[in-house]
C-alpha cells in the first residue's frame, strides 16, 4: 500500500467537505435529530427509573454508540457514492490504486466521520441531558473500536452491492445498516430475542458490544466474554467482507461494470 | 527498431454471446502515434478500457514496458494515462484541486510546479479557480487532458480528446500532443471520428469493424489499399457495412 495514493483519495474528500454544507449538515443532522428525540423519550421513561434501573444510561449510551456504527457505515459507503456519482471511478480505477489503498482511505474517512459525531454527539447529551457518556467507563474505548469495525464491515458489504448492482441499489448505503439494528440489540438485551433470532444476533459482533455495554453498566463486571466475541466475530467477518469486495471488483471488471456508470 | 511500449496479442472480450472484441493484436512503439479508428460499436472503447485495466480480458493478453497487465497493473498504470469524452472530474472540486488529487494519486513530487506547468501548457489560468461543475464542454475536455498530461505518462490512450474543442483549442492540443511525442517519446493511442484529424496525428492507423482489425497502416496505404479518395471514405464504408451487417 502506498501512503500517498491513500492521501489523495482522503483530501479529495476533505475538498469536498470543505465547500459543501449539505454534506456537512448530513453528518450531523440525523445523529442530532436522533439525541433530541430519544433523549426526551428517555427523559419520559427515567420517571419510572424505580422500576427499570438504569433506563438512562441505557438508552442514552446505545445511542450515541449506535450512531458511531452508522457513521462509520457510511463513511465507507457515502466515500464510494460520492465517486459514483461523480463518475469517477474510471480515473480511480485506471491509476495504480489499489482496492487495498481505497478501502483504507474510505476507512479513514469513517474515522474522522465517527469522531466528529461522537463528540459532538457527546458533548450535546452532557448538555441537554447531563449524560456523561464517559460513565461506561475503561470499556467504552474498546466498544467504540468494535463497533467501528462492524459499521466497516457492512459499509463494505453494502458498497460491493451497490458496485455489483449499480447506482439504482444506492437505497442500500441508508438502509442496509437498519437490516441489522435489530438484531444488534441495541435498546434490549438479547434474551428478549426469539430464540432462533438470537442465534442470528449471536454472530452480530454489534451485539456484544451492546450485551458488553448493559453487563459494565448494569452489574458493573468486565464484559470480558462479551467483547472476547465481538472482536473474533469482527476479524473473521472483516477477512470474509473485503474478500468479497476484491472478488466483486474482478467481477465488475470481468463484466465491465465499472465502466457503465449509472442506473 | 525499438521493442514496442505496447503490446496486444489476440485480445478478445465477449460479453455473454456479444463479441466486443475479437482476437485484436497490435504493438506501439515508442513515440508513435498510433490512430484506432471504427465505427460506433466497433470495439475500440472496449479496447482502451482493456489497455487501462478496467475490463478483463476474455482472452489474449496485454504486455507494456515488457510487463504482463495482469500480473503487474500498478507499475504499468503508473505509467500510463487518458482522456476520453466519457469521462468526467469530481464536479464539485476546483480544477486545481482535481489536478493535485491526481498529482497525489500518482505520487508526482514537485506536485506544484508540475500543476502550474500544465496549467498553463493548456491555457487553464483564467478558470484554474473555476469549481468543474461549472466548466464549458471544452474546458472539461482540456481538464481531462491536463489531469492525463500532469503524471508524464510513456502512453497516452486519447479518446476522442477534441471532440468538444474549437478549431483554436484543439489545434493547440494537437501540437503540445505532437511536442510532447518529440519531446519525451511520448506514445499514444488515438480515437476520433475526425478523419482529417487522424491523418494528421497518426503514425499508424488500425481500423477496427465488429470487433475485429479489418485494415492496418499509414493513412495513405489504406486510401490506396481501398481504392477511395481519402480516409473518410473508408470510414463510411467500413461503417455502412457494419451498419447493414447489424440491421
Amino acid at each position: 500500500m502506498k501512503l500517498h495514493r491513500i492521501t489523495a483519495l482522503i483530501v479529495r474528500h476533505l475538498y469536498l467537505y470543505r465547500r459543501s454544507l449539505p454534506r456537512i449538515m448530513e453528518i450531523f443532522y440525523w445523529p442530532f435529530l436522533d439525541l433530541v428525540i430519544w433523549g426526551f423519550i428517555t427523559l419520559y421513561l427515567a420517571r419510572y427509573q424505580s422500576q427499570v434501573p438504569g433506563f438512562v444510561t441505557f438508552f442514552l449510551g446505545a445511542l450515541i454508540l449506535w450512531d458511531m456504527l452508522f457513521r462509520a457505515q457510511q463513511g465507507i459507503t457515502i466515500s464510494f457514492l460520492e465517486e459514483l456519482w461523480a463518475r469517477n471511478l474510471m480515473n480511480l480505477f485506471a491509476s495504480p490504486l489499489k482496492p487495498s489503498e481505497f478501502l483504507a482511505a474510505t476507512m479513514a474517512m469513517s474515522v474522522m466521520k465517527v469522531t466528529i459525531v461522537s463528540i459532538v454527539m457527546s458533548v450535546c447529551a452532557l448538555l441537554f441531558y447531563s449524560y456523561n457518556i464517559l460513565i461506561v467507563g475503561a470499556w467504552l474505548m474498546p466498544f467504540v473500536l468494535n463497533l467501528v469495525i462492524t459499521g466497516w464491515i457492512i459499509g463494505v458489504f453494502t458498497t460491493s452491492l451497490i458496485m455489483r448492482f449499480g447506482q439504482e441499489a444506492e437505497v442500500l448505503a441508508w438502509s442496509m445498516v437498519f437490516l441489522f439494528q435489530p438484531i444488534s440489540c441495541v435498546f434490549y438485551p438479547m434474551e428478549v430475542l426469539p430464540t432462533w433470532l438470537q442465534m442470528i444476533a449471536m454472530a452480530n459482533p454489534a451485539a456484544h458490544v451492546f450485551e458488553g455495554m448493559r453487563t459494565a453498566l448494569g452489574a458493573g463486571a468486565p464484559p470480558i466474554e462479551d467483547l472476547a466475541w465481538a472482536v473474533g466475530l469482527n476479524g473473521a467477518l472483516l477477512v470474509g467482507v473485503v474478500a468479497w469486495f476484491y472478488r466483486t471488483v474482478a467481477y465488475c471488471k470481468d463484466q465491465g461494470l465499472l465502466v457503465r456508470v449509472g442506473e | 527498431m525499438s521493442s514496442p511500449v505496447l503490446k496486444a496479442s489476440d485480445l478478445t472480450k465477449r460479453f455473454g454471446d456479444f463479441t466486443a472484441v475479437n482476437g485484436v493484436s497490435f504493438e506501439i512503439r515508442p513515440g508513435e502515434i498510433l490512430g484506432l479508428l471504427g465505427p460506433n460499436g466497433a470495439g475500440k472503447t472496449t479496447t482502451i478500457q482493456m489497455l487501462l485495466g478496467l475490463v478483463t480480458p476474455t482472452a489474449g493478453s496485454i504486455h507494456m514496458f515488457d510487463l504482463d497487465l495482469s500480473t503487474h497493473r500498478e507499475e504499468i498504470l503508473q505509467q500510463v494515462n487518458f482522456s476520453s469524452t466519457y469521462i468526467s472530474m469530481p464536479q464539485s472540486l476546483t480544477v486545481e484541486e482535481n489536478l493535485w488529487v491526481v498529482a497525489r494519486l500518482y505520487g508526482i513530487s514537485d506536485m506544484a510546479r508540475r500543476v502550474n506547468d500544465i496549467v498553463k501548457k493548456l491555457e487553464m489560468e483564467e478558470f484554474r479557480g473555476k469549481v468543474t461543475r461549472k466548466l464549458s464542454s471544452g474546458q472539461m475536455t482540456r481538464l481531462t487532458l491536463a489531469k492525463a498530461f500532469l503524471t508524464e505518462p510513456r502512453i497516452l490512450f486519447l479518446d476522442e480528446p477534441t471532440a468538444s474543442l474549437d478549431p483554436d483549442i484543439a489545434d493547440k492540443i494537437r501540437s503540445l500532443l505532437k511536442e510532447e511525442r518529440r519531446s519525451s517519446g511520448l506514445s499514444i493511442l488515438y480515437t476520433s471520428h475526425n478523419m482529417r484529424e487522424m491523418e494528421e496525428m497518426s503514425d499508424r492507423i488500425i481500423f477496427l469493424q465488429r470487433g475485429r482489425i479489418v485494415a492496418e497502416g499509414t493513412a495513405q496505404d489504406i486510401v490506396d489499399r481501398f481504392g477511395k479518395a481519402d480516409l473518410e471514405e473508408v470510414f463510411l464504408k467500413f461503417a455502412r457495412e457494419q451498419g447493414q451487417s447489424s440491421s
